[in-house]
């Protein structure tokens, strides 16, 4: 059951002459584990395309220090023991340089404590609630001072203090409503209900009724999974109509190429990539995705970052003339390593190994079209070093929550 | 006060209509034939898809809907014939096939169909009460519940049919001997239960995201009514899925969905250890 694809995209390098060189070497090996069945199969499968893209045409150009990229990709179909089992498998046996997936929090966390053990590097490739401060790993996707710290004091403005938080029930869920509170309270705002959802829950008609009593400005959605996306179709078929934010919704979820117009009517998000983003650097890049993969549905935020992530690792272990751990290190260490990447130049913060981001306000209209509100530059990842993580002096691979500091 | 009244019954009237819908095909083969169907999940994702591409196709909602239902028995007839007929008395090895079958549908409509499949717009819009807005469609599933409960009793009590497949459930052997065809009402039981699943899948395809693993979020509710309910549709789906609603209404109402979940399974322990046989088999107890 369990699917293993062997990329090898090295079939490119001979025919561009590179062919006794790029053979001769051996191959810089990628261990990636994307969900491409299961509950989550819709977002995961752009992930896997994005980083078949990025190892083609790094191996095009002759590959990482002339070494072709390999690709190892395992299926761990949403299961958490599974992403576990399949990391000790690719760490140990296939002997990968670098580690790169997991969709959820939790798989996050589920692999994190094996690539510490083992001494391994990893990149996460989401965005998600933020607060690791693990030298062993790096984070390209968006963390929250770049999507709700725009976001939310955006909505407040627009649309009002009164707010109904409804959020999947782990990790992500909580960690995400944590942080909408602590950004939304010393804005004077009053959380009117907030829910937790369990995952795989579909029906909804009591969280509307909650709303409807509740009778919030807007809504801070933080649902997760196929199941939970749901409630929006049903919350219409209500007859609640309320602008709505969220972290996860339209650059992630593609919910607007998915649902009937009118569903996703007046969602805000923050994103620092998403499809209709129509930059000289944008629109070529989807010309290559949509060579490569004509039928992909939508070219999500997920998918990108795990073609930056491919990008991000050949600019370091350039930079670092090695493949070790330490040497990488040293050069994220430095404070100006990035890359050109389709959204615009984006750089690895020394302190907390997280990505800065071009972050853009976007939103959906009654006939699912996105449009860009406001743009709102090049953030930087600062809450992990503000509130004291440092990982060019220390390495605590903690997970750090505006509820759990480090103690100083 | 009148808005409050009627979202309690709103509320009770959703989550019975849910659980009456996604048990009563599973509650017809376990009862009928005793064959736990592993794959009823996927028999209502069935009928999802089929609805949901036969509407995209140009045909009306209603329309649709009676297509998905109707393909979901089909399939179901003709796998009764080929998979469960050879595995008539090895209860155990048909529940692993249905459930290789389950695996085999999940997997292969990801690869043949795609990850995601574009949804249809919940039809019927909203109505208010007492200053809460209601989904119109919400109440047609309720009917919708209550019918398939009338068309079950009529079915089994008031045709020919009927009479035939309770004698097989009592008693197969001398069911058989007075000339009833086992193997038929077999057949027919299992393509009317996939057929229920694939009403409740093209009932609820409007109101869902569709994705090839929708069914497992039918599952649980389906099993525990069933087990709470007995091998008894009449006496037992009817008012186990009532007492579940009653449950699960109060609790998500006053304690929120989570506890609404943990309450629900909790009184599925309680009645099992009171009333090990379900609903109908206590019922059927104290009539004899």
């Amino acid at each position: 059951m369990n699917r293993r694809s062997l990329l090898l995209g090295a079939t490119a390098a001979p025919l561009l002459g590179l062919g006794h060189f790029a053979q001769a070497a051996t191959p810089i090996k990628i261990g990636l584990l994307e969900d491409i069945s299961g509950d989550l199969a819709s977002i995961g499968l752009p992930k896997l395309h994005g980083s078949q893209l990025a190892a083609d045409e790094v191996n095009a150009a002759g590959g990482i220090m002339g070494r072709p990229v390999e690709l190892i990709h395992l299926d761990p179909q949403g299961d958490n023991a599974r992403y576990q089992e399949f990391a000790r498998r690719v760490l140990q046996r296939d002997k990968v340089d670098v580690l790169i997936g997991g969709i959820t929090s939790a798989s996050r966390e589920a692999v994190r404590p094996i690539v510490d053990r083992l001494n391994a590097f990893y990149i996460y490739t989401n965005q998600y609630e933020g607060g690791v401060c693990d030298g062993s790993m790096l984070s390209v996707g968006a963390v929250p001072e770049q999507q709700l710290s725009t976001l939310l004091p955006w909505m407040v403005e627009k649309f009002g203090k009164k707010i109904y938080t409804i959020a999947a029930d782990y990790n992500f869920g909580h960690l995400s409503s944590a942080w909408g509170n602590s950004i939304l309270k010393p804005l004077g705002c009053e959380i009117v209900g907030e829910e937790f959802i369990p995952l795989g829950v579909s029906q909804f008609a009591q969280t509307i009724q909650n709303i409807q009593r509740a009778k919030p400005d807007w809504l801070y959605m933080l649902d997760v999974g196929a199941a939970q996306t749901s409630f929006y179709e049903q919350k219409n078929a209500a007859g609640v109509s309320l602008p709505m934010a969220s972290p996860v919704k339209i650059m992630l979820g593609f919910e607007h190429k998915r649902f009937p117009p009118g569903v996703m009517k007046d969602m805000y998000a923050a994103a620092n990539w998403f499809e209709e983003l129509d930059t000289p650097g944008a629109e070529n890049f989807k010309k290559r995705w949509r060579a490569k993969f004509p039928n992909e549905v939508y070219v999500n935020d997920m998918g990108y970052n795990a073609y930056v992530a491919v990008m991000m690792y050949k600019m370091l272990v350039e930079r670092a003339k090695s493949t070790k751990k330490d040497d990488i290190r040293q050069v994220m260490a430095a404070g100006d390593a990035g890359i050109e990447a389709p959204e615009g130049r984006i750089v690895i913060d020394p302190k907390s190994q997280h990505c800065s981001h071009v972050m853009r306000l976007i939103s959906v209209d009654a006939q699912n079209k996105v449009s860009t509100l406001k743009d709102f530059g090049d953030i930087k990842p600062y809450w992990l070093s503000q509130v004291g993580c440092d990982l060019t002096k220390s390495d605590p691979k903690e997970q750090y929550t505006p509820d759990h500091l480090p103690t100083r | 006060m009148m808005g409050n009244l009627f979202s309690y019954f709103y509320q009770f009237a959703d989550v019975f209509s849910f659980l009456v819908l996604s048990a009563a095909g599973l509650a017809i083969i376990f009862g009928m034939m005793g064959v736990i169907n592993m794959a009823h999940g996927e028999f209502i994702m069935c009928g999802v898809y089929v609805t949901a591409a036969t509407f995209h196709a140009g045909l009306p909602l209603p329309l649709a809907q009676a297509c998905g239902t109707l393909v979901a028995a089909l399939i179901g007839m003709v796998l009764e014939v080929v998979l469960i007929r050879p595995l008539y008395n090895r209860p155990l090895d048909s529940l692993l096939v249905t459930w290789g079958l389950s695996l085999v549908a999940t997997q292969g409509t990801l690869v043949l169909v795609g990850s995601t499949f574009p949804g249809i717009g919940t039809p019927g819009g909203g109505f208010e009460v007492g200053g809460y807005g209601f989904s119109v469609y919400r109440m047609v599933l309720f009917a919708a519940s209550l019918l398939v409960l009338a068309f079950v009793y009529l079915l089994f009590m008031r045709t020919r049919f009927g009479v035939h497949a309770r004698a097989v459930m009592q008693n197969a052997g001398m069911a058989q001997a007075l000339g009833v065809r086992r193997s038929q009402v077999y057949a027919l039981s299992f393509g009317i239960g996939a057929g229920l699943a694939g009403l409740c899948g093209a009932l609820y395809a409007p109101t869902m995201s569709l994705i090839p693993t929708m069914g497992a979020s039918f599952i649980v509710e389906a099993f525990v009514t069933v087990v709470v309910g007995g091998s008894s549709v009449l006496l037992g789906t009817a008012p186990a899925a009532a007492a579940l609603a009653i449950v699960r209404t109060g609790l998500n109402a006053w304690y929120g969905q989570i506890i609404g979940q943990i309450g629900l399974l909790i009184a599925v322990i309680l009645i099992i250890r009171v009333l090990p046989d379900g609903f109908s088999g206590w019922l059927a107890k104290r009539e004899s």
